[in-house]
């Protein structure tokens, strides 16, 4: 039957089922412009590091909720546990950063690994309070073993040169963003790859209808424990990062609302097209940052603002309005935009 | 001599007091066209959850081509070959015809797992993916969000996703239901333009579309089977009139 089909209809097809696959102008642009920023303002490197580490760690949960519909309340628990591998890795000697950072996401893998299949059971409300309990249990683990963790006086250690070439901390925050930028994109571009694989797409199978997916023979539940284990890899390459760029860690990487905080990034940014945790992070921490200056008591009531409009007036119909707008002001731009 | 398609051997299921499927038995051979009636309430969908491994059953077991797979999920007995469409619509609202069709045939054939190369750049997926969406026609669809196609037209993917998995056994709850007239006959081509070698099962209310459609018949009745046989013998039965055509008339 396809013989006698123009090779037309069969390019259509294929250019359909890759339609996502080419970097776009806007994507590439994007990634400049936040390299240009790395280097053009070199006294907030601090605070762009910070973006870069909370964007990574927003994709993590991106990867599951975004992509896989589940949801979680205790990303908090791989993060933690990736930055408090990499500071132990760096207290004993092992101070090589790219060591800890792949100690750090192995380590958290192995967690997501051995915890997922708590979430295979029960909905939505189960998840919440199943991660959410492994964060808690997480964190008092951290707080008891004192002669590991540093306990509540948390754990000081100092960091080799990335790659034996750039210091980073204190003395080099520019190249403490560099090296987040770096981890951040190359993390970035596998789960760009990994969501328009088979395996992504059978991710998007099991959010969009999971009993229609394991009726096409899809195992759902092996699906799930392998992107929890990836998720969580990320999360605690996240939780490395930062261990290493600021050269401290603490219990409060375990907090409840270090999960809190991830979630109201992705949504900000819009969960599932793995940029939004990024963008979300940004809105987030440049927010914090701009209106703690002018009220320090205030600037939670502002981001508690923003969350309750992109909510109820829902992200598609402002994206709609923007399209709108932008086909009024560049009908021609526009209309190649959407072909 | 070759082995029944599909067997069920003294299927029980019991929901607390009630017994909704009660000792069901029958087989199903290699590309026949049989067909599973009965009222409302009489059990079809218990049963249809117990043949494809939604639903455990409390006794009996199920075969696939003289295979027992009573304690396998459903995921597993879709890979060996039982595949089924849905009474109300399991679609994947936010993917396209041709991604879901895809979806399908890379669990199929085993490349369900690869996270690194993007899905529709293999060729054979590819072509396979538009005979399919030729034979349903929903070529001019393909690309389109699945929640936006017509009633129709996402009646026809349900079959078309289910035919994606290569099955041997297909079970069809309803195709037709809620079709409007003027789509009802694109379902009945798709029907009848089925592999003749996928033994197919049935499950319809529309007594019309069942007595074109099929070769055999069971009914049934309370969770039980009542009889099985040619369509002419079921026509002819008055204990079937009684319950089911009757109660159609009433």
């Amino acid at each position: 039957m396809s013989a006698t089909q123009p090779t037309a209809a069969t390019r259509r097809l294929e250019a359909h089922l890759h339609r996502r696959a080419r970097w776009r102008w806007p994507e590439i642009i994007f990634w400049v412009a936040v390299l240009t920023t790395i280097v053009a303002i070199p006294s907030r490197a601090a605070l762009i590091n910070e973006i870069l580490i909370a964007g990574l760690f927003a994709l993590s949960l991106d990867l599951i909720l975004g992509l896989t519909g589940i949801v979680s309340l205790g990303q908090a628990a791989f993060f933690g546990l990736g930055a408090y591998a990499a500071a132990i890795l760096a207290s004993k000697g092992f101070s090589d950063p790219t060591l800890g950072l792949l100690f750090g996401a192995a380590v958290a893998a192995v967690l997501g690994l051995a915890t997922a299949p708590l979430l295979l059971r029960g909905g939505d409300l189960t998840r919440l309070m199943v991660t959410l309990g492994v964060s808690l249990m997480l964190g008092e683990l951290a707080n008891r073993n004192g002669w590991l963790t540093g306990g509540a006086d948390g754990l000081n250690f100092s960091m080799g040169k990335v790659l034996g070439l750039f210091p980073i901390g204190f003395a080099g925050q520019r190249n403490a963003a560099l090296y987040s930028f770096a981890v951040l994109f190359i993390l970035f571009a596998f789960a760009r790859r990994l969501a328009q694989s088979p395996f992504g797409l059978a991710l998007a199978a099991i959010r969009e209808n999971r009993l229609r997916a394991g009726a096409l023979g899809i195992a759902t539940s092996r699906r799930i424990v392998a992107i929890y284990t990836v998720s969580a890899a990320y999360a605690g390459a996240a939780g490395a990062l930062l261990a290493e760029t600021t050269q401290i860690v603490s219990l409060d990487l375990f907090d409840f609302h270090r999960s809190a905080d991830v979630m109201l990034m992705l949504i900000i940014g819009g969960a599932g097209y793995l940029y939004g945790g990024i963008i979300g992070a940004a809105v987030f921490i440049v927010l914090r940052d701009v209106i703690s200056a002018a009220t320090p008591e205030y600037w939670e009531f502002w981001i508690g603002a923003l969350l309750v409009a992109l909510v109820l007036i829902g992200r598609e119909r402002i994206h709609d309005f923007a399209v709108r707008a932008a086909s009024s002001l560049a009908p021609k731009a526009a209309r190649e935009d959407a072909a | 001599m070759s082995a029944p398609a599909l067997e069920a051997r003294g299927l029980m299921k019991q929901f607390g007091a009630l017994l909704a499927t009660d000792n069901v038995s029958f087989t199903i051979q290699a590309g026949a066209r049989h067909a599973l009636i009965g009222p409302n309430g009489a059990g079809k969908t218990t049963l249809i959850n117990l043949l494809t491994g939604v639903v455990e059953p409390t006794e009996g077991q199920v075969l696939l081509q003289d295979r027992n797979v009573t304690a396998l999920s459903s995921s597993q007995r879709v890979r060996l070959g039982l595949s089924r469409t849905f009474q109300i619509n399991q679609l994947f609202p936010h993917l396209t015809p041709a991604e879901s069709l895809g979806l399908a045939i890379s669990e199929r054939n085993g490349s369900g797992a690869d996270f690194w190369r993007v899905a529709g750049t293999r060729p054979a997926i590819v072509a396979e993916i538009e005979e399919l969406l030729t034979r349903f026609g929903l070529e001019g669809e393909m690309d389109q969000p699945t929640r936006k196609l017509p009633y129709g037209k996402q009646r026809l993917l349900e079959i078309a996703l289910a035919l994606a998995t290569r099955p041997r056994v297909l079970l069809l709850d309803e195709p037709a239901a809620g079709v409007p007239e003027e789509e009802r006959q694109d379902i009945l081509a798709a029907l009848s333009a089925l592999p003749a070698d996928v033994a197919i099962l049935l499950i319809e209310h529309d007594m019309d579309l069942v007595f074109t459609f099929a070769t055999r018949i069971s009914v049934l009745v309370a969770g039980r089977l009542l009889t099985e046989g040619e369509p002419e013998e079921i026509a002819a039965d008055e204990r079937v009139r009684a319950v089911y055509l009757g109660e159609d008339a009433g």
